[in-house]
C-alpha cells in the first residue's frame, strides 16, 4: 500500500557543501508547491543562499512570500535567526519586553544562542517545528498562512547534519528541565516520525559519495527517516547514448585518431591533426569521468534509497533551470498520487531499513 | 579596461623562503584540502621542510598523505622530498587539541577537574567555533616548535569548512570574550561584585538573566557553566594571549592567505567575502585559487557544434564521423560551461582587480594520490 505522499510535512535537505543543496532545496520546495499548496522553505544557517537562488531581497526572521505557483499555491521563505527566535520565545513565553534587552545589554542572549551548546540548534529547529504544528486557530506571525501543506529545510552540511536533527540528545545532557527541554523532545518526535524525510544531496565524486554514505549509516544509527539521495550535476547525461558509444570506441583505440583527424578535415576545420588529439583527449577524460561516476553511483545504490538524478546543466541555475530540476524532482519526490504505484520511489516505500 | 586579472605564481609563492605560513581558507566543497596537500608537496619536492594541517581530508587523500589516523601528530609523508625537502602531515584532532591546552595551563588535578565537566567536554568537541580555534591553536603550536627546533621552515594549513566565511579568525576571540565576558565572569563569580554603580546595575540585570535562562534552559546547565568557569579562571589570561599571538602570527608579513573557490556564483560570492574580510583585517592576502576551472576546446563552441552537425548529415557517416561528432558536441559542452567559469572570474576580477589569481583546470576525476597532487602546480 503507498501512503499519501502528502503525510511528509518535513523535507530536510542536506549534503557536502558545493555539492548544490540549496538548488535542490529551493526546487523541491517550487515542486511542492503546486495545485494549490502552501510551502514554506527555511534556511538556518545565516547565509542569505536561499535569497540568492531565487533571486530576491535578503530573508528575514518572518516568513515572507516569494513565489506564486498554479492553482493559488505558493512559497514562502524564511532564514531562521537563533537570536530572534530566542527573544520570540522569551517573549511568549515570559512576555519579556524589557527584560529581554537586560539579558542582550549582560551577553545572556549571546551566551544562549552562541554558547550554549545545542540551544542554538533548537532554536533555529524550533521556528521550523512552529511551522510544522501550524493550523488555523493557532497563533502565528501576522500576514503569514495558517497552515503549511509542506516545508523544505536548507538544513546544514552532512558532516554536522545528525549531530543538528539529534537535538533532544544534546539538550537532555545540558538542559535538563525548563521550555527549552520540552519542546527538543516534542521536535525529536517529530523527526524520528514519518512526517519527516531526510534527503541527502551529492555529486557522482568520491569525496562526496564518501560521506554521503557516512551521513545516511550515522542518520540511520541515530533513527532518523533518510529519503532519497539525490545525485546532482550527474555529467553522463550530456550525451545521448548514440554519442556515448561512438566517443567510447574513441577513447578504447577502437576507431584511430588519423581517422577522426580526416573526418574534420573534411568539414573544413583548420589543424585537424591538432583537433582529433584533443578530441581523442576529451573522449578519454569522458571515459574516465564515466567510469568514477558509475564506480561511485554503485556505492550509493548499495544503500538501499531512491535514488534521484538531476543533470549538470551548462548555463548555470536560473529560473528556468530552478524550475527544469523542479519537474524532475516532483517525478521522484512528490508524485500524482494516482499514478501508478509500482513505478514511484516514493520514499515512504523504499525506507527498508 | 582588461578584466584579466594578475596571475598568481603558486610554485613561486610556497618555494619563496620568505613565505613560511600558508593559510588556505574557503567555503566548503571547493578543494581547500587538496589544494594545500599540492602546495606542500610541491614545496617539500623543491628542497623545504613542509608540515601540512589538514582538517578534514577524503579518505583516499588522507591515506595518500599517510595520515589515515586521526592522531593529532605530525607524520612524515612517504616518497615525498628526494630533493633534499621533506613533507609531514597531520590531520587536526580538536578534542585532543582542547584538552592539550587545558593540561599546558592547568596543573594535573585542576585539569582533570575541567576535562570532566560536561559543560567542557561539549565545548571541546561540538561548539560552532572550536574546530576553527582549535585548527588556529595548533598553528600557533606548530610554529612555534618550528621556531624552537627548526623542523619546518614552511607551515600549510587547511581551515575548517566554516558556517561563515573566517570563522576561524572570529573563533579565537569568540571564545576568548565568551570566557572572559561579563556574563560569564559573573556568573562564576558573584560574590566578588560589588562597589561600583554600574557594576551593581550590571549584577542585577545578571540575576534577573540568570534566573530566566535558568527556567529556560534549567539550573542544571548553568551550575555546570559556573564550575568549569571556575576550574578555568587560572587559564583565562592564557587563553587570550594564545588567541592574540596566533592572530598576530597570521597578520605577518611571512604569512600568505590563499582565498580557494570553484567557479561557481556562489563560492565565488563567498570568495569575495573572504578577500573583503581579509583586506579589512589587514591580513596579507596571495591571491585566489580557482579550481576545477573547464578549458575550452581548441575550436568554439558554435564553429564545434556547427562541424558536428556536418559530420553526422550525411547517409553514409562512418564511426570515425560519428566519433568525432560525439567528441565535438561534448567539447561544445565543455566550452559552454567554461565560458560561463570565466564569466564568473571576470565578475570577481572586476570587483577586486588587484587580487592576483591561480586557475586550476578541472581534472576528469578525483585526486586522491601524490602523483595527482604533484600535476595540480605542474
Amino acid at each position: 500500500m503507498t501512503p499519501s505522499p502528502d503525510r511528509v510535512r518535513l523535507h530536510v535537505v542536506t549534503g557536502k557543501g558545493g555539492s548544490g543543496k540549496t538548488t535542490v532545496a529551493t526546487a523541491l520546495a517550487m515542486a511542492l508547491a503546486r495545485d494549490g499548496r502552501t510551502v514554506l522553505l527555511v534556511e538556518v544557517e545565516e547565509r542569505q543562499g536561499l535569497a540568492q537562488t531565487l533571486d530576491t531581497p535578503p530573508l528575514g526572521p518572518v516568513e515572507r512570500r516569494v513565489a506564486d505557483g498554479p492553482g493559488g499555491a505558493a512559497l514562502w521563505a524564511l532564514s531562521v535567526e537563533a537570536r530572534a527566535s530566542l527573544l520570540e520565545y522569551l517573549q511568549q513565553f515570559y512576555r519579556l519586553g524589557r527584560a529581554g534587552s537586560v539579558l542582550e545589554k549582560v551577553g545572556a542572549i549571546d551566551f544562549a544562542t552562541t554558547i550554549a551548546p545545542g540551544v542554538r540548534d533548537v532554536l533555529l529547529i524550533g521556528k521550523v517545528f512552529e511551522a510544522t504544528r501550524r493550523t488555523s486557530g493557532r497563533p502565528h506571525p501576522k500576514g503569514t498562512p495558517e497552515h503549511y501543506d509542506a516545508i523544505v529545510l536548507d538544513a546544514p552540511p552532512t558532516g554536522r547534519i545528525t549531530r543538528f536533527l539529534s537535538v533532544n540528545e544534546q539538550v537532555a545532557d545540558l538542559a535538563k528541565a525548563g521550555p527549552i527541554h520540552s519542546q527538543a523532545g516534542a521536535i525529536t518526535t517529530l523527526l524520528h516520525s514519518d512526517q519527516t524525510r531526510v534527503h541527502v544531496v551529492t555529486l557522482l565524486e568520491e569525496m562526496p559519495v564518501q560521506e554521503t554514505v557516512d551521513a545516511v549509516a550515522e542518520l540511520r544509527e541515530a533513527g532518523l527517516p533518510v529519503g532519497a539521495v539525490v545525485v546532482n550535476q550527474a555529467r553522463a547525461a550530456l550525451l545521448d547514448e548514440p554519442d556515448e558509444v561512438a566517443l567510447l570506441a574513441l577513447a578504447d583505440g577502437t576507431i584511430d585518431v588519423p581517422a577522426v583527424a580526416d573526418a574534420v578535415g573534411s568539414v573544413g576545420i583548420d589543424d585537424p591533426q591538432r583537433v582529433a588529439g584533443s578530441l581523442l583527449d576529451t573522449a578519454r577524460g569522458y571515459r574516465d569521468r564515466l567510469d568514477l561516476e558509475a564506480a561511485q553511483y554503485d556505492l550509493l545504490e548499495q544503500l538501499g534509497l531512491p535514488l534521484v538524478l538531476l543533470p549538470l546543466l551548462p548555463d548555470g541555475i536560473d529560473g528556468g533551470a530552478l524550475a527544469e530540476l523542479a519537474d524532475l524532482l516532483a517525478e521522484e519526490l512528490d508524485p500524482e498520487p494516482d499514478e501508478d504505484a509500482g513505478q514511484l520511489d516514493l520514499p515512504e516505500n523504499g525506507l527498508a531499513r | 579596461m582588461s578584466r584579466t586579472p594578475t596571475t598568481l605564481d603558486l610554485p613561486a609563492l610556497v618555494t619563496d623562503p620568505a613565505t613560511r605560513i600558508v593559510v588556505c581558507c574557503g567555503s566548503g566543497g571547493v578543494g581547500k584540502t587538496t589544494t594545500a596537500a599540492a602546495l606542500a608537496v610541491h614545496a617539500a619536492e623543491a628542497g623545504r621542510s613542509v608540515v601540512v594541517l589538514t582538517i578534514d581530508p577524503a579518505r583516499r587523500l588522507a591515506q595518500s598523505l599517510g595520515v589515515g589516523e586521526l592522531d593529532n601528530t605530525p607524520r612524515t609523508v612517504p616518497g615525498v622530498g628526494a630533493g633534499g625537502g621533506r613533507l609531514d602531515a597531520m590531520m587536526l584532532d580538536m578534542k585532543r587539541t582542547f584538552d592539550d591546552v587545558v593540561h599546558a595551563h592547568a596543573d594535573p588535578q585542576r585539569a582533570a577537574q575541567i576535562i570532566a565537566n560536561p559543560f567542557y567536554q561539549s565545548v571541546s568537541s561540538s561548539f560552532a567555533g572550536t574546530q576553527e580555534y582549535m585548527a588556529m591553536e595548533k598553528l600557533g603550536q606548530l610554529r612555534a616548535e618550528a621556531d624552537r627546533t627548526g623542523r619546518w621552515d614552511l607551515i600549510v594549513v587547511d581551515t575548517p569548512p566554516s558556517r561563515s566565511a573566517l570563522d576561524f579568525l572570529d573563533a579565537p576571540k569568540r571564545l576568548g570574550s565568551f570566557l572572559d565576558g561579563r556574563f560569564v565572569r559573573l556568573l562564576a563569580a558573584p560574590a566578588k561584585v560589588g562597589g561600583r554603580a554600574s557594576v551593581k546595575a550590571l549584577a542585577g540585570g545578571v540575576a534577573v538573566a540568570t534566573k530566566v535562562l535558568d527556567k529556560l534552559l534549567g539550573a542544571q546547565l548553568l551550575r555546570d557553566v559556573q564550575t568549569f568557569v571556575a576550574a578555568l579562571d587560572t587559564m583565562f589570561g592564557g587563553f587570550r594571549e594564545r588567541a592574540d599571538a596566533t592572530y598576530a602570527l597570521l597578520s605577518e608579513p611571512g604569512t600568505a592567505f590563499l582565498v580557494v573557490a570553484a567557479p561557481e556564483r556562489d563560492a565565488l560570492r563567498e570568495a569575495r567575502y573572504f578577500v573583503e574580510r581579509l583586506a579589512h583585517d589587514q591580513m596579507p592576502l596571495a591571491g585566489l585559487v580557482l579550481n576545477r576551472v573547464a578549458q575550452p576546446g581548441p575550436i568554439g563552441v558554435d564553429r564545434a557544434l556547427g562541424a558536428a552537425l556536418q559530420l553526422t548529415d550525411g547517409e553514409e557517416s562512418g564511426a570515425a564521423e560519428r566519433a568525432a561528432a560525439a567528441a565535438l558536441r561534448l567539447q561544445a559542452s565543455v566550452g559552454a560551461l567554461a565560458a560561463r567559469h570565466r564569466a564568473a572570474l571576470r565578475g570577481f576580477a572586476a570587483a577586486h582587480p588587484g587580487v592576483p589569481v591561480a586557475v586550476v583546470a578541472a581534472a576528469p576525476t578525483d585526486v586522491h594520490d601524490l602523483e595527482g597532487l604533484r600535476q595540480i602546480l605542474r
